[in-house]
């Protein structure tokens, strides 16, 4: 129910971004989604990837400063009203979301959203209570 | 305009006879006094009566920042504690901080030599000297403050910060003469003219100023934005503090009060003396000095001995302006700054890589210093938050560190670059 993700620490300067996706489209592994949140002096790349331990692996070799963050994958209705349904069922059990984004992806339902949340296991927990379909990682890895 | 002209005009002969004449007294009491010099002197079997004349002064050994650190706190001192009446100390940058101490005997000749600098700087007891040297354990706002006084000016002793109001004060109080560093001064220039107050609208008429490296163009950029004559003083705490040479009304060269202080310029590796013209390392023997009377005293900046007699009618020597330190201290807005300082800052918060580099740099008129740090991954975390944490973390450790403030800009591993032998720890950009 959990699904892997990479960080990893990149300088603003240019081709920062470029050097990571060029390592990883050169082994041949691909990007599912992806947000990047920065600063003015720096950026986190998160990932989710098909492979992630290989991504870990070759990023780090590779001397990239890299982490592997467990996250939560949401599928929701594509329609008015789906995020904010499952935004609800959080702050309702009081679980604070450290970063989330959002993809349209090829789910049975339509959209993608990554939780980035502390409690991890609560969040599941609540979230199937409520019907919610929370994605495994190897169904996303493969989508 | 001389303060003292007796003194400062001496005759090169009668300066002489004086120099020996408290050489002898110095190089005595330090070997009756402190057991450092004793022990330095039997050492190389060298006993005070051996010291005949000026040439002599070669014979005696040197005396090293290390030897004050060594000595931490009061070992170097000459006098008992109780003939103490003034503490300095330097900012204790690179571990333990070099105490100084002053009898009133040596704040009095302080409070003379500030005076002689003032007056040969071009102030007078008509003037308002707007002080905007540090007040504290540093030794220039006290010096400089101490000398105004002797003089008989009037001292605004406003200490450094606030730039707006130095110029509020400067403009209402009607300040003649302003005292700080020279970057200071640059950026007093620049608030003014933010402030939309112009040269003319101030009274100020000459800067003295000091406690770091500047340049002939800084200073033409100083005097024009300002409407001033300014000169360049020099001074060290552990020779005295402000007040040990500075440069007459023809900014050429700095005086050494040569009747308190006998300078020798040497090559710094093989210690030897050089002749005038010749760039080297400035070191001074006190020779008035009674709470810390020091010895030959490697002073690590470069300069070279200005030949000839100079036409204000000063007989003491003059050194030309100082174009950098003998080790990898950086002067950053006056403040002594050494890379290991960095390093061990870091290794104290653990988590980054001990790889760093500093950077800097002058924007406008301000030394800026930039810290570049690479980040572990032990370190890394996926949440800004936690990464800008550190970077405020580390900022404020190494703010109260070094005493300046700096940017930390966090960087990815291995993007600094490496060197074969000695790291490239410094980049400084700074056009002096």
């Amino acid at each position: 129910m959990k699904i892997k993700q990479i960080s990893v620490f990149l300088e603003n300067k240019s081709g920062r971004l470029a050097a990571v996706t060029r390592l990883l489209a050169g082994h041949g592994i691909n990007i599912r989604a992806l947000s990047i949140a920065d600063t003015s002096d720096f950026g986190i790349l998160r990932l989710i990837v098909d492979d992630p331990d290989r991504a870990y692996t070759e990023l780090k070799g590779a001397g990239f400063t890299v982490s592997l963050t467990e996250v939560l994958g949401v599928e929701m209705p594509d329609r008015p009203g789906g995020l904010s349904n499952i935004l609800s069922i959080l702050e309702e059990n009081g679980i604070n979301i450290e970063y989330l984004y959002a993809f349209i992806g090829r789910g049975d339902n339509g959209a993608l959203v990554i939780f980035r949340v502390e409690e991890l296991d609560a969040a599941i927990n609540v979230l199937q209570a409520r019907g919610i379909i929370v994605l495994d990682g190897e169904k996303i890895y493969r989508l | 305009m001389y303060w003292n002209e007796r003194y400062e005009c001496m005759p090169e002969a009668e300066l002489q006879e004086l120099q020996l004449e408290r050489l002898q007294a110095t190089v005595r009491r330090a070997f009756f006094d402190v057991p450092f010099y004793r022990r330095a002197f039997q050492e190389i079997g060298l006993e005070p009566g051996d010291i005949k004349s000026l040439d002599d002064l070669q014979r005696l050994p040197f005396t090293t920042k290390q030897d004050l650190r060594d000595n931490y706190p009061y070992g170097m001192f000459a006098v008992p504690m109780s003939e103490i009446v003034r503490i300095h100390s330097s900012s204790g940058t690179t571990g333990k901080p070099t105490v100084v101490g002053y009898t009133r005997h040596d704040i009095d000749v302080w409070s003379e030599l500030m005076a002689r600098a003032l007056v040969c700087g071009g102030a007078t007891r008509h003037d308002i000297i707007q002080n905007a040297y540090g007040y504290g354990l540093f030794t220039g706002g006290l010096g400089i403050h101490y000398g105004s006084e002797r003089l008989g000016a009037s001292v605004i002793p406003i200490s450094g910060g606030n730039t707006k109001r130095q110029v509020m004060i400067m403009k209402d109080y009607g300040s003649t003469v302003l005292t700080c560093t020279p970057s200071y001064a640059l950026h007093i220039a620049e608030v003014m003219a933010e402030m939309g107050i112009k040269p003319e609208e101030i009274k100020l008429r000459c800067g003295i100023f000091g406690a770091e490296p500047w340049s002939e163009s800084m200073r033409q950029e100083i005097e024009k934005r300002l409407g001033i004559s300014a000169v360049d003083i020099y001074g060290l705490s552990e020779v005295i503090g402000p007040g040990v040479g500075i440069e007459c009304q023809e900014k050429n060269g700095l005086h050494i009060f040569a009747d308190h202080f006998l300078i020798e310029i040497i090559d710094p590796v093989t210690g030897k003396q050089l002749p005038p013209g010749q760039r080297g390392e400035l070191v001074i023997t006190s020779l008035t000095k009674e709470a810390l009377p020091v010895i030959r005293y490697r002073t690590r900046d470069i300069t070279s001995l200005i030949p000839g007699p100079c036409p204000c009618g000063r007989t003491h020597p003059r050194v030309a302006r100082f174009t950098g330190r003998t080790d990898d201290m950086l002067i950053i807005r006056g403040v002594n700054v050494f890379p290991s300082q960095v390093e061990s800052v870091l290794l104290e918060m653990g988590g980054t890589e001990p790889h760093y580099l500093l950077i800097v740099d002058r924007q406008g008129s301000l030394d800026t210093l930039e810290i570049k740090v690479e980040v572990s991954e032990t370190l890394f975390s996926d949440k800004v938050r936690r990464l800008e944490d550190l970077e405020k973390r580390l900022r404020h450790e190494l703010e109260s560190t070094l005493g300046i403030s700096v940017k930390v800009t966090l960087v990815e591993p291995k993007s600094i670059q490496r060197s074969e032998g000695k790291a490239v720890r410094v980049i400084d950009k700074r056009k002096i």
